[in-house]
């Protein structure tokens, strides 16, 4: 009796020491993650922040970039993702609710699936040269802030319909049923009440999709952006965009001034986690008003 | 009480369904095939309006798959035959002449969990009406209070209408979807185990609810409680599926007293008795 007893506890010790050594490693693990995520921001507001003034927010570059402003890179950037949004989003929801809601779960239900996930897997750069080759070249648009919005569309594509599907799922099939069982048609049923309930999902997934796009730099090289540019005059205007002028100007062979640099990418970085938190804290509102 | 309200009650104070005869079930050897399993075969049944009529049997034994046939809600997974005939006020509810969303309008259903879209009382319960085209405020108004009256809610509710509907407690929320059912002024109204969900004073209310609308609409209804069966309905039809090589069946439907009492089937005989199920 008091050797089984005693087998048990020596058990119950090894168990609990081990629990320890693993909450220590996985413990080390996200301090490790976190330490890199708050060295990046850290390093870019320690030597982005300085730069900031309004001058710079809102000024044209002066003596070659290395002074003055960087606005149209700003409004490049922010037009650019306005009309990457206006192209992706209605085709990317769109699909996604013919997936989640239409489709059959058939094999070649189950490949197009396999290949949206594929597709948010493809390097950026392949994305530019798609681009460059189907819009810039074959549908001439030119070097273009069009070429490069239906590029980004391309890339930012999969993530959204992705998010619309995922979202569409956490809808309970008891609604749509009760929306058939009352006469509803299936239209009515996605647009009165799938819709509105998966809004949430959809929005901060294609947010998330579009704040990743903003900062692609691979894709708009090749068919958007110049390295200096007036503010665009229509769509079929060269631009210039955030992360391109900080590519270019990081890796120029005249060095610029680096307050330059730090704070292009202070910009972008704050502009995107703005973006980023106004969606989640959307979000958090609107599950906490639908709840099941 | 408003007065002016049309109740379960007093059906014939005007504004409950017009046509109370109507709402009447034939189906004819019914049968029901999902690919290549039949689940379901030769059902025989008639349920006559104006009463209960329920549908007991072990899980399984398709009395679920039978409601659903009765407003075409098995379309929807695909894949799926229905066979035999089911009419409806004399019409095969599975031809041509009769539109699923035409069917779902005059036979309403009501879930096993309450099932409330996200979007306030109101809206719940215009829903359907909506659907049927109808825009006038003051019409929706009267559905409203109407159809919340018949489900027993209004009282509840009627001071905070514009509350959304997942703020009521569960019991609640199954009248609330009792009550969205028959806004559209159904003949007929589909219960797939309404109370199931619910604790027993929520399960009582329902089974007045149900005690007191089928004066005015049909009610045919799934339960897996033989003591809910024969507390409420006036006809019971139970169902079987003896193996998984062939299809449910129904076995034995009558009077509820007399199916409970002197059930003639030894199937019956057992399943009431508890030795099975």
């Amino acid at each position: 009796m008091s050797r089984t007893h005693a087998i048990a506890t020596s058990r119950v010790k090894r168990a609990r020491a081990v629990e320890k050594i693993a909450k220590l490693i996985t413990g080390a693990c996200l301090l490790f993650a976190v330490g890199a995520t708050v060295a990046i921001i850290g390093a870019i507001i320690y030597r982005g922040a300085p730069s900031i003034s309004w001058e710079f927010l809102s000024a044209m570059p002066k003596k070659n970039m290395t002074a003055g402003g960087i606005w149209p890179a700003i409004y490049g950037t922010i037009s650019l993702t306005l009309w990457t949004a206006f192209f992706a989003i209605p085709i990317g929801i769109g699909a996604g609710i013919y997936l989640g809601e239409y489709a059959r779960n058939g094999m070649a239900t189950r490949i197009v699936r396999l290949s949206i996930a594929n597709m948010a897997g493809v390097p950026s750069i392949v994305y530019g040269l798609f681009g460059f080759s189907l819009f810039v070249i074959a549908m001439k648009f030119g070097t273009s802030m069009i070429a490069g919005a239906l590029t980004l569309a391309c890339l930012t594509l999969p993530v959204i319909i992705g998010a619309t599907e995922e979202a569409l799922r956490q809808v309970p099939t008891d609604l749509r049923q009760a929306s058939l069982a009352l006469g509803a048609t299936k239209l009515r049923t996605i647009l009165r009440v799938v819709l509105p309930a998966a809004a949430p999902g959809i929005v901060t997934g294609s947010i998330l999709g579009l704040s990743r796009a903003a900062g692609e730099t691979a894709p708009i090289m090749l068919t958007a952006v110049a390295f200096s540019a007036p503010l665009p005059k229509s769509p079929f205007s060269q631009i210039m965009a955030l992360p391109y002028h900080l590519y270019i100007m990081a890796t120029q062979p005249v060095k610029p001034a680096p307050m330059v640099v730090w704070g292009t990418a202070f910009v972008l970085v704050a502009g995107v986690t703005t973006v980023g938190v106004l969606a989640a804290a959307w979000r958090t509102r609107q599950r906490n008003r639908i709840r099941w | 009480m408003v007065d002016t309200t049309p109740t379960a009650t007093a059906p014939s104070s005007g504004a409950a369904p017009a046509a109370l005869v109507s709402g009447t079930f034939d189906l004819r050897d019914v049968s029901v095939t999902y690919g290549r399993e039949t689940a379901l075969a030769g059902v025989d049944l008639h349920i006559p309006p104006q009463s209960v009529t329920a549908l007991i049997g072990p899980s399984g034994c398709g009395k679920s798959t039978l409601l659903r046939c009765l407003n075409r809600m098995n379309d929807e997974l695909g894949n799926v035959h229905v066979g035999g005939k089911i009419l409806l006020d004399g019409v095969d509810v599975n031809t041509r002449d009769m539109d699923p969303v035409e069917l779902r309008m005059r036979v309403g259903m009501v879930f096993q969990r309450p099932n409330p879209f996200p979007m306030t009382i109101y809206e719940n319960v215009v829903y359907g009406p909506r659907t049927q085209g109808i825009r006038k405020r003051s019409e929706l108004d009267d559905l409203v209070e109407e159809s919340l009256t018949r489900a027993a809610l209004w009282g509840e509710v009627k001071s905070q209408l514009k509350k959304h509907a997942f703020e009521l407690s569960g019991g609640q929320q199954q009248r609330l979807c009792i009550a969205r059912a028959l806004a559209t002024r159904p003949e007929v109204l589909l219960m797939d185990e309404p109370a199931s969900a619910l604790d027993p004073i929520s399960t009582q209310q329902i089974e007045d609810t149900i005690t007191e609308l089928k004066s005015t609409v049909t009610i045919v209804i799934v339960t897996h409680s033989m003591q809910q069966a024969a507390r409420i309905s006036d006809q019971t039809a139970f169902m079987l599926r003896e193996s998984m090589e062939q299809p449910a069946a129904l076995i034995e439907v009558g009077e509820t007293k007399a199916l409970f009492m002197t059930p003639h089937d030894k199937r019956t005989e057992a399943y009431i008795t508890g030795r099975f199920g």
